[in-house]
Order: C-alpha cells, then structure tokens, then sequence
C-alpha cells in the first residue's frame, strides 16, 4: 500500500551510485524533494529519464532535489545490480542521486508500484504529489506536466493542483 | 500466416501493443486471428523463449529478432526505435515490415 497524502517521509539511508551513504536528512535543506522509484531495465524509466535530469538541471538552484531509488529484485534482474546502476549513471550523466534498496525495505515504507513513480514531499516532508511525472512517455506528446506543475507550486506556497495520478511503468521487482 | 502475441501482466504495455497490431493488420488488410499468450511464470517464459512483454512473432519470427535473443524473463522489453529512442512496444514500421 503506497503512501498516503500528507502523510511523512519515511526515513531511508541507502548506498548511493556515487560509493556514498544518503539518508533522508541529508536532504533536510531541500525544501522539494521528489523520491522516484527507478531502475535500469524499464523501457518506461529509460523514456523519462531524460526529464528527472531535466527537472533536476532547471529547479536544483531552487532547492529541489530529485533521489532516484531502485528497490529490484537483482538477483532475477540482473540489469539492476548495484553495479550496473553505477554504470547507467555514469553513461547518462545523472545529475541526481542513484539509490539501492537492496532489501527492498524502504520500498515497502513507501509502496511504489511502479517504475519510475514520484513521491514528493514539501519542507515538511509531507507528502504532496504522488504518481506520475507526466501524461506521456512521447515527450512530444505530454499536455500534463504533473511533477513540473507541483515543483511550481510549491515554489509558490500554494497546493499542487493535481494531488495523485496513476503511475505508469514497470512493476517493481519484488523478491521471492 | 500465424501472429502471435505474447505479454506478461505486470507490464502495461500489452493493450498498446495489441491496439497498434490490430491496427497495423487492419490497415494491411490481414484478416488474421491473433493468438494471444499470456506469460505467468519464469518457467513459462523459458519455455516459450518470452524476451520480455510484448512479444510478437510472424509465422515464428520475433518482429525484433535482436531483441529476441535476449534471456527469458518476466520483464517489460525494451525496442529500439529509428533515432536511438527507446519503446515498450515495437514500432509500426517494425510490425509492417514483419508482416510484409
């Protein structure tokens, strides 16, 4: 069961692709944070990708900070290694932090369903959009900008005017 | 002519992939009957050399014979369109020319 609106973060400290520990209060100075269940071999995350760098690149002098985290089971997806996700950062130049959930404990805090899909949090890490980043993995083809329109908001003290869409991707890769 | 379709649940990509098939034989004017498969199990998936959802094969052959060769598995596949994009579904020119 995914995370409820308004409800709090729960907290994470995760290795990151960067050889690093990241811990939810290292981002405590954020004043946006989008969590988003990612992974490697989903044609849906690779489809968005390039819009969290995007997002990242244009809001990260604002202070929102995008953390991606892949909670796959590995040993069935081997795509999604620690090893192959540091790999994929390095090829694209993530310019976001690239999270393992190993024991998919985490995910199970928040429950994701999907790959890729946005939990994001306000100053207070409450909760505010859940769901999709847009409308369409065709770029040319999005007339929904739901992540963009919520960072904008909440940029502006004001709600997100779209709260929860269906996320649309992968499943996430649950072991056993 | 045979024209299978095969697809695995926890990817959404199988409605898409059916709609732009039908499409495509209709356009075509194929009156062909799709057999559809759904893949539940890894077993399944080796048994039946399933690459990922959606799979469509033409009188046998993978519309994506590279993408064919990968490893069975319970995943969401990953084409390769003109350009370097990447799609969860095979592209209608893919599909046109499978079915040519």
């Amino acid at each position: 069961m995914s995370l409820t609106l308004a409800t709090e973060a729960p907290p994470f400290d995760l290795p990151g692709v960067d050889g690093r520990n990241h811990s939810l209060d290292d981002y405590a100075d954020a004043p946006i944070l989008a969590v988003v269940w990612s992974c490697n071999h989903c044609p849906y995350v690779i489809a968005w990708e390039g819009r969290m760098k995007a997002l990242q690149e244009e809001y990260g002098d604002r202070g929102f900070r995008l953390v991606a985290i892949s909670s796959n089971d590995a040993e069935n997806y081997p795509a999604d290694s620690f090893e192959a996700m540091q790999q994929r950062a390095r090829e694209q130049g993530f310019n976001f932090d690239y999270l393992y959930d190993e024991d998919q404990s985490v995910a199970r805090a928040y429950g994701p369903e999907r790959t890729p899909e946005v939990f994001l949090f306000d100053r207070n890490r409450r909760l505010v959009y859940h769901g999709a980043i847009d409308d369409s993995r065709e770029e040319d083809a999005v007339s929904s900008r739901y992540l963009r329109d919520a960072i904008e908001a909440l940029l502006a003290d004001r709600d997100p005017p779209v709260r929860e869409t269906p996320p649309v991707g992968c499943s996430v890769k649950w072991k056993g | 002519m045979t024209v299978e379709l095969l697809y695995w649940e926890g990817c959404p990509s199988y409605p898409e992939a059916r709609e732009l098939l039908e499409d495509v034989l209709r356009e075509r004017g194929l009156d062909v009957e799709i057999r559809v498969t759904h893949v539940a199990t890894k077993e399944e998936a080796i048994d039946l050399r399933f690459p990922g959802s959606p799979t469509i094969r033409v009188d046998g052959r993978d519309v994506d014979p590279a993408g064919a060769e990968e490893p069975p598995s319970l995943t969401c596949r990953i084409y390769y369109l003109p350009g370097g994009r990447v799609s969860p579904v095979p592209s209608r020119q893919q599909l046109e020319e499978a079915l040519a």
